[in-house]
């Protein structure tokens, strides 16, 4: 009877997962969509050029990666989280909550955050106040705060040319709004002088201030981008006017569609990014479960060769897709190889 | 009907049958009216469809065709075989960044004894128009065929994106100048190479083979994980949820008796039938990854998530192939002393046949175009390795086809875009096929009495 066969073949798989659940041999990691071109790039030449399998490297966002890393100790977990912002001191509470008590902390370089317009537009040099000037729910001007009413980069700063503010940037699940709250948003705030203003309004609560430097208009002049850069890339495509935010690396991809506009006078490159004069950019790690490093195997020699001179350096593949080679390179690879696990936070 | 006219017919004073009255007048025009919205429902669906395959082939087609450009190197034994020994494990500790090495210094050589001019282009710039993957692929050959060493060999080696691109006209001069990763003169030296027959565009099979690639290479990303993943998911949903769906449903049918309970489950498994399939991601992440320890990433356990998706769907086409049956067969069968059981898999089971293959297939493409449940079970990965064979292969880690088509979407590098939409062709087919396969069993099995 069909029925039958087909009965005792079904049965024959749910038993074989019950017992095939054990060794696995490939390295597994998952984490910011902004690490993964990075990930994925070494995950290429670690498969081609050791005897290990290739490594999978799942995107779902830097908080995603660091929740599946602190789930706990096992082959059925995550062994590396790539982030685009630091980990924070309740993943680490998580994590040791679940046994996961030894994690190293790897820098892998850094990625500069860039402010492109349509390639055949006008040029843009910004400073962090035009930012915060032309987006903020609230400015201040004359030294009273009022509702931010700018519908051109003119009327923001009489340097920039007359086009309609409409900027698209990361919505809040993307590591990088949370860059471009603190590097762009919130120095605008300071270095415009409305952050003491609010804070006095507020009786020198500074949280509060800060709170108010970082809402954004709700008019429809800044639009959340959930997705990927490439939605932003489209819809600058559809709307001329707009400005959006990219990666560094997305933008470098890309130099014939965009035009990149220089913040306080710097123009963004590899270059000035590693030097540190232009402002925004973020450091790019990847966690470490070291339980899972004699276990899984290929996970030591993959983190090795992730910060090897080979990939992360300032000639490696890594530095010709955008990331900005890291300084104190060696250091990494030294921690790496003697598995020192990461301290408590400063902060 | 409607030009039925009185024609030669005394007109009486009343009113004829042949004119038309005011009502019929009315109701024609309805139906006239009623038609028209059909037709204009038609066209819309169908100038929607044809807008979104244009686009899709438009787009897409080229992914199919791929740019090579023919390289001469001599393969150095001293420094792929720095040992000497033509071990195949040693000479695999040379990594592909020396291959790649070797091939950029050998190939401005390579043009020039071609007759090819390469002045006012550096070297270094020459060595960018070939794909990052050709230095892997040469050195695969190598491993293999270790003897290859210190011989002269003719290599095609795939081109970089971008020259791909400009051969199959995405990239212009123009945009040339603008962009970072490539220059005006390496595209007019591909020109020249295209001339002499040095760079060729053919059919590109590694598209449906190749594995997925990472952003620096493009030209060499490819389908194959993905279609041995979904592959081998719609084998576990077939064998899983055929079987269990076909006995719930003969069951259910047959031998159920008709009380509460039973509408319970019927109402259940309507329900079910219209539960956003996300949820269903959520049950297999808590269930088969963390409960019962299956890997992630696996198509086993997308497998079993899809199973479950699917289920409802059989159940209920199944069901309405068996009410289909008519009665007087069971009666006959009965009739003639056959036992509730033989009655039903000798006689209804067959006769139900078309219309539950039908079923089982249109749930199956259902599944196979599914990409949210598998999110949440790891599948929306990048996935290099290709699983092995059953079963242990349910088991590695594996992509899916949906979700190859949302990773190159997501990629930076332009030449991503060609390639999410001819996974979306390769998609389509596979989609057309499981129809076409559900239409030809239906008639060939079909009976009509």
């Amino acid at each position: 009877m069909n029925t039958a066969k087909f009965t005792v073949s079904a049965l024959a798989i749910v038993a074989a997962s019950a017992t095939a659940a054990a060794a696995r041999d490939n390295i597994q990691t998952a984490g910011s969509s902004t690490v993964l071109p990075y990930a994925t790039i070494v995950a290429e030449s670690f498969g081609e050029n050791f005897d290990f399998p290739t490594p999978v490297v799942e995107s779902g966002g830097s908080g995603a990666g660091r929740k599946k890393l602190c789930e706990g100790v096992g082959e059925n977990t995550i062994d590396i989280a790539n982030s685009s912002s630091r980990i924070s001191q309740s993943d680490i509470d998580t994590c040791a909550q679940n046994g996961v008590t030894e994690i190293m902390e790897v820098r892998i370089g850094y990625d500069g955050i860039v402010f492109a317009s349509d390639i055949e537009g006008p040029d843009f040099a910004f400073t962090p106040a035009d930012w915060f000037n032309a987006l903020a729910k609230d400015i201040v001007v004359d030294g009273e705060v009022k509702a931010n009413d700018n519908a051109s980069w003119s009327d923001v700063n009489g340097d920039l040319p007359d086009q309609q503010i409409l900027a698209f940037v990361p919505g809040t699940k993307h590591g990088t709004r949370e860059v471009f709250d603190e590097k762009v948003i919130l120095a605008g705030c300071e270095e415009s002088g409305a952050m003491e203003v609010f804070a006095e309004q507020n009786g020198g609560d500074e949280d509060k201030a800060e709170e108010m430097c970082t809402s954004l208009r709700t008019d429809g002049v800044s639009v959340d981008i959930d997705g990927d850069y490439t939605e932003t890339l489209a819809r600058i495509d559809a709307n001329k006017n707009a400005i959006g935010v990219f990666g560094l690396s997305f933008y470098e991809n890309n130099t014939d569609k965009l035009k990149v506009a220089t913040m306080s006078g710097i123009n963004p490159s590899t270059e000035t990014i590693a030097s540190g004069e232009y402002p925004v950019s973020r450091p790019l790690y990847f966690y470490v479960k070291n339980a899972h490093l004699d276990v899984i195997p290929g996970l030591q020699e993959y983190i090795e060769f992730f910060v090897s001179d080979d990939m992360a350096g300032p000639d490696g593949p890594l530095a010709n897709y955008g990331l900005v080679s890291d300084p104190e390179l060696a250091a990494t690879q030294e921690m790496v190889a003697n598995r020192t696990p990461m301290g408590p936070l400063d902060e | 009907m409607t030009d039925a006219t009185a024609q030669n017919t005394p007109a009486p004073s009343g009113k004829s049958l042949l004119s038309l009255d005011q009502r019929t007048r009315r109701r024609n025009a309805s139906e006239r009216r009623f038609r028209l919205y059909g037709a204009v429902a038609i066209c819309l669906s169908i100038a929607a469809l044809v807008m979104l395959l244009t686009s899709v082939i438009g787009n897409g087609a080229s992914a199919f065709f791929q740019t090579y450009a023919k390289i001469e190197l001599t393969l150095d034994p001293a420094e792929l075989d720095p040992e000497g020994n033509r071990n195949p494990d040693e000479m695999g500790k040379v990594t592909t960044l020396r291959y790649g090495n070797l091939m950029k210094a050998a190939f401005p050589a390579s043009l020039q004894a071609a007759g090819i001019s390469t002045e006012g282009i550096s070297d270094t710039e020459i060595g960018d128009m070939l794909s990052k993957e050709a230095p892997a692929q040469l050195r695969d050959r190598v491993l293999s065929d270790p003897d290859m060493l210190g011989e002269s060999v003719e290599f095609w080696a795939l081109a970089n994106g971008r020259i791909d691109g400009y051969i199959k006209g995405r990239v212009s001069m123009a945009s040339a100048e603008r962009d970072s990763n490539v220059s005006p003169a390496q595209l007019q030296l591909a020109d020249r190479m295209r001339e002499a027959g040095l760079l060729t565009t053919r059919f590109n099979w590694d598209f449906i083979t190749f594995p997925d690639a990472s952003e620096l290479r493009p030209e060499a990303a490819g389908l194959g994980v993905a279609i041995v993943g979904s592959a081998y998911m719609m084998l576990i949903v077939l064998f899983l949820a055929l079987p269990i769906g076909v006995a719930a449903s003969i069951y259910l049918e047959e031998f159920a008796p008709q009380n509460r309970f039973t509408d319970l489950i019927e109402v259940n498994i309507s329900n079910l039938a219209a539960v956003p399939s996300i949820v269903f991601g959520i049950l297999g992440l808590a269930v088969f990854i963390n409960y019962a320890g299956l890997p992630a990433s696996a198509p086993i356990v997308g497998g079993l998530v899809l199973t479950l998706m699917t289920l409802p769907t059989i159940i209920i086409s199944t069901r309405a192939a068996l009410k289909a049956v008519p009665p007087s067969i069971r009666s006959a069968a009965l009739g003639v002393g056959a036992s509730k059981m033989q009655t039903v898999f000798h006689h209804v089971l067959p006769l139900a046949m078309p219309g539950i293959l039908t079923g089982t297939i249109l749930g199956l493409a259902q599944a196979l175009g599914e990409t949210a449940p598998l999110l949440l079970i790891g599948m929306v990965a990048f996935v290099r390795d290709y699983p092995s064979w059953p079963i242990d292969g349910f088991f590695d880690p594996a992509s899916a086809l949906p979700v190859q088509v949302y990773n190159f979407t997501t990629r930076g590098d332009p030449a991503f875009v060609e390639r999410a939409s001819g996974a979306i062709i390769v998609l389509l087919v596979f989609l057309l096929c499981m129809n076409l396969l559900a239409i030809y069993l239906r008639r060939k099995f079909e009976r009509r009495w």
